[in-house]
C-alpha cells in the first residue's frame, strides 16, 4: 500500500491490490456476496494482524437504506472492503399469494411490490396474462395509449421520488421537499384518473378499469407545464453545483462488462453507456409511435445515474405531451364477455350481462394452459413477469423479475474500495425499492 | 436407425421429422418465444456457448416452478421428460434483440442443478431465491443460503405441498386452519 506523509504521520491513502493472490483478488472483486459465512471465517486475517478489518451492520433501520435493506460492511478504516446486502425483511410471500388469486385479482396483489411505480407492476402482469389469453393484439388503441400515458406519468413520479430521496440521503433537504412537491402533483392526477394515489390496480387484463375523467387533458397539460421549468431549477440547484458534482462524480463506478455479468438493467446499465431501453429496443404498447431519446451516461458513476433519471423525466414529459395530443377515441377495454365485465348499463337490462359480471368477479376467467413471459421498462430497469397457467382461473405460478432485486447485486462492486460515506451515495444511486426486492 | 427407416420406406408419411436442436438442446416455441430444453447436466455448457458464440451476454433471471399436481399437459418436447421441478433461465442478446428461455427439468428425489454463477455471476441472488423458495440446490454456488426467508425457517414456501399458512387468531371459539 502506498503511504503518504501527513501532519499526523504516515497514512495509507490508496487501497492497493498489489501482492494479492488470484483467489484473494477474486474474492475482493467479487465482494463478499459470493462468499459464505464459513468461508469468511477461514479467510479472515488472524487475530492481531495489522490489517484487521471491522465488520459493521448498516441497516435495516438506517435512514438511507430506502426501507429495510441491511448491509454488512467490512471496513478497513473508513474504506469499504467488502459488503453484502442482506434482504428479506419485507418478504410477504406475494408470489405464493398470487397462486391463490384469480387473474383479475393478480394485478391488485402486485401493485404492492414496487410501490413507487405500481402501474408498471400491474402492466407487466396484465401483459403476461394477455399473452396467455392471446388477446395482446386485440386491445383497443385507446386502452393502449391510456396505459402508456399512465406509465409515463408514473415514471415521472418515480424519478421525482428518486430525486427527493437522493437529495435527502445527501442532506440536501430542499431538494427532498421539491421532489415530494412535484411528485404530489403527479399523484393528484393519478387520484383523479384512477381514484387512488398509489396501488391503483387500474390496468387490467383486457384494457383499463375506466375511461379518462373529464378535464384530464387540461390537468395533464398543466402538470407538464408546471414540472418542466422546475427541472431547469433542479439543474441550477443540483447539476451545476460544484458541491453536488463532487459528491457524486466518480463515486460508485461500475463498467458495462460488470453490469452485463451481474444482469443489472435500467439506469445502471444506461449509465455505463449502453443504450438499452425496452421502450425503444423491444417496443411494447405504442412506444414505436412516439418520439423520445434514450438517455445514456459515459462514466457509470452515481452522477450519471442521477443525470439519467433527471433527464428521463424530461423525456417522459415529452412522451406525455405526444400521448395526450394523439389520444385515440374508442373503447377503453376489450369487448370480450369472457375477460372484461360488461358495461354497467347492460347489467340492468340483460340477464346474461349480470351473469357474466358475476362470474368474472367471483370465479374469474379461465386462461389457457402454458407459460408466458412479458417485460416492460420500469423506472428501475427490466420488470418481467413469468406466468405459468394450468387452464384454470388462477395462475399456477407467478414470478416477478424485480429489477431492484437484481440491481442490488451491483452494490458490492460499486462500494468496493470507496469510503463508507460514499456507500450511502451508491445505495441511493441504485434506487432500490425494497417491496420489489423482497416481494 | 432413423436413416435406415427412411431408406427402406422413402415415401412413408409416418416418418417423424428430426426434432430441432440448438447446441444439442431441444427447441420449442411458446407464444412467440424460443424455448430450449437441455438436461440439467448440459445447461451450464449450453449457456456458456450461447454467451460466448451467440452474444447472449446477460442472464436476466432464474426462477423455479413446482409442477406437483399440475393438471394440464406440459408443453415439453419428446425427450425432455417432465419432472416435478423446473428451473427457468431467461437470456437476452442485446445486439440482435432476441431472447431465449431455458427450461430445465429437475427431479424431486435429486433436486440439484449445477450453478450458473461461473458463467453469469448475476444469477447469484436469483439462484439463492430458488433454493430458498423451492429447495432446489445449486451445486457449486458460492453462498447457498436462504435469502428471503429467515435462516432458521423450515420448508420451502413456494412448493405446492407447502400450505398457505395462517396466523393463530386470538379469538374465542375460532379454529385456525393450517
Amino acid at each position: 500500500m502506498s503511504t503518504v506523509q501527513t501532519s499526523e504521520g504516515a497514512q495509507e491513502m490508496v487501497f492497493s491490490r498489489k501482492g494479492m493472490g488470484a483467489d484473494e483478488l477474486l474474492r475482493e472483486l467479487g465482494s463478499v456476496l459470493r462468499m459464505s459465512e464459513a468461508d469468511a471465517q477461514t479467510s479472515a486475517p488472524p487475530d492481531g494482524d495489522e490489517a484487521e478489518t471491522m465488520i459493521i451492520n448498516m441497516g435495516p433501520q438506517h435512514p438511507s437504506t430506502h426501507g429495510v435493506l441491511r448491509l454488512m460492511l467490512e471496513l478497513d478504516g473508513e474504506t469499504v472492503v467488502r459488503s453484502k446486502p442482506i434482504i428479506g425483511y419485507l418478504h410477504t410471500g406475494m408470489e405464493k399469494t398470487a397462486e391463490d388469486l384469480t387473474f383479475l385479482q393478480g394485478p391488485t396483489n402486485v401493485t404492492r411490490m414496487d410501490y413507487a411505480s405500481p402501474l408498471f407492476n400491474v402492466l407487466v402482469v396484465t401483459a403476461a396474462t394477455e399473452k396467455l389469453l392471446g388477446i395482446t393484439d386485440d386491445i383497443p388503441e385507446r386502452a393502449t395509449w391510456i396505459r402508456m400515458l399512465l406509465c409515463e406519468l408514473n415514471r415521472m413520479s418515480s424519478h421525482l421520488l428518486f430525486l427527493a430521496t437522493n437529495g435527502l440521503d445527501m442532506g440536501a433537504t430542499s431538494v427532498m421537499i421539491y421532489g415530494w412537491r412535484e411528485r404530489e402533483q403527479v399523484l393528484r392526477i393519478f387520484e383523479k384518473i384512477t381514484g387512488l394515489r398509489m396501488n391503483h390496480n387500474f390496468i387490467r387484463p383486457g384494457g383499463v378499469a375506466a375511461d379518462l375523467p373529464d378535464g384530464w387533458y387540461d390537468d395533464i397539460l398543466a402538470l407538464c407545464d408546471a414540472v418542466e421549468p422546475r427541472l431547469e431549477e433542479y439543474d441550477t440547484l443540483m447539476t451545476g453545483q460544484p458541491m453536488w458534482r463532487d459528491r457524486f462524480q466518480g463515486v460508485g463506478v461500475i463498467n458495462a462488462q460488470e453490469v452485463y455479468a451481474l444482469g443489472a438493467t435500467g439506469p445502471i446499465l444506461r449509465s455505463t453507456g449502453v443504450a438499452w431501453d425496452l421502450r425503444r429496443d423491444e417496443p411494447y404498447l405504442a412506444y414505436d409511435q412516439v418520439d423520445f431519446d434514450v438517455v445514456v451516461g459515459s462514466y457509470g458513476d452515481a452522477f450519471d445515474r442521477f443525470a439519467i433519471r433527471l433527464n428521463e423525466i424530461r423525456e417522459s414529459i415529452r412522451i406525455v405531451r405526444q400521448v395526450i395530443d394523439a389520444m385515440p377515441a374508442g373503447d377503453y377495454r376489450i369487448q370480450d364477455k369472457k375477460v372484461t365485465p360488461p358495461p354497467r348499463a347492460r347489467i340492468d337490462e340483460s340477464m346474461e350481462a349480470l351473469i357474466h359480471h358475476f362470474k368474472i368477479f367471483t370465479e374469474g376467467f379461465k386462461v389457457p394452459a402454458g407459460e408466458a413471459y412479458a417485460s416492460v421498462e420500469s423506472p428501475r430497469g427490466e420488470l418481467g413477469c413469468y406466468i405459468v397457467a394450468d387452464g384454470g382461473a388462477k395462475p399456477w405460478r407467478v414470478h416477478v423479475r424485480g429489477p431492484s432485486f437484481i440491481n442490488l447485486q451491483t452494490l458490492p462492486h460499486m462500494m468496493h474500495g470507496g469510503l463508507i460515506a460514499d456507500a450511502v451515495v451508491s445505495i441511493s444511486s441504485v434506487d432500490p425499492i425494497m417491496g420489489e426486492v423482497d416481494r | 436407425m432413423a436413416d435406415a427407416t427412411v431408406d427402406e420406406n422413402p415415401a412413408g408419411p409416418e416418418v417423424e421429422p428430426e426434432p430441432e436442436r440448438r447446441h444439442g438442446a431441444l427447441v420449442t416455441e411458446s407464444r412467440g418465444d424460443v424455448v430450449l430444453h437441455p438436461s440439467r447436466h448440459e445447461v451450464v455448457d449450453l449457456v456458456r456457448t450461447l454467451r460466448d458464440d451467440e452474444g447472449y451476454w446477460m442472464c436476466l433471471d432464474v426462477c423455479g416452478v413446482d409442477y406437483l399436481g399440475y393438471g394440464a399437459p406440459r408443453a415439453l418436447p419428446v425427450g425432455a421428460g417432465p419432472e416435478r421441478f423446473e428451473v427457468v433461465y431467461l437470456l437476452i442478446n442485446h445486439r440482435d434483440r432476441t431472447r431465449l428461455r431455458i427450461r430445465v427439468q429437475v427431479p424431486e428425489h435429486d433436486a440439484v442443478v449445477p450453478t450458473m454463477f461461473e458463467v453469469h455471476p448475476g444469477t447469484e441472488a436469483p439462484e439463492r431465491e430458488v433454493f430458498d423458495m423451492f429447495g432446489i440446490a445449486f451445486a457449486g454456488h458460492p453462498d447457498l443460503t436462504r435469502i428471503l426467508m429467515p435462516e432458521d425457517w423450515d420448508g420451502h414456501p413456494l412448493r405446492k405441498d407447502y400450505g398457505i399458512g395462517a396466523i393463530p387468531v386470538q379469538c374465542k371459539g375460532v379454529e385456525t386452519q393450517p
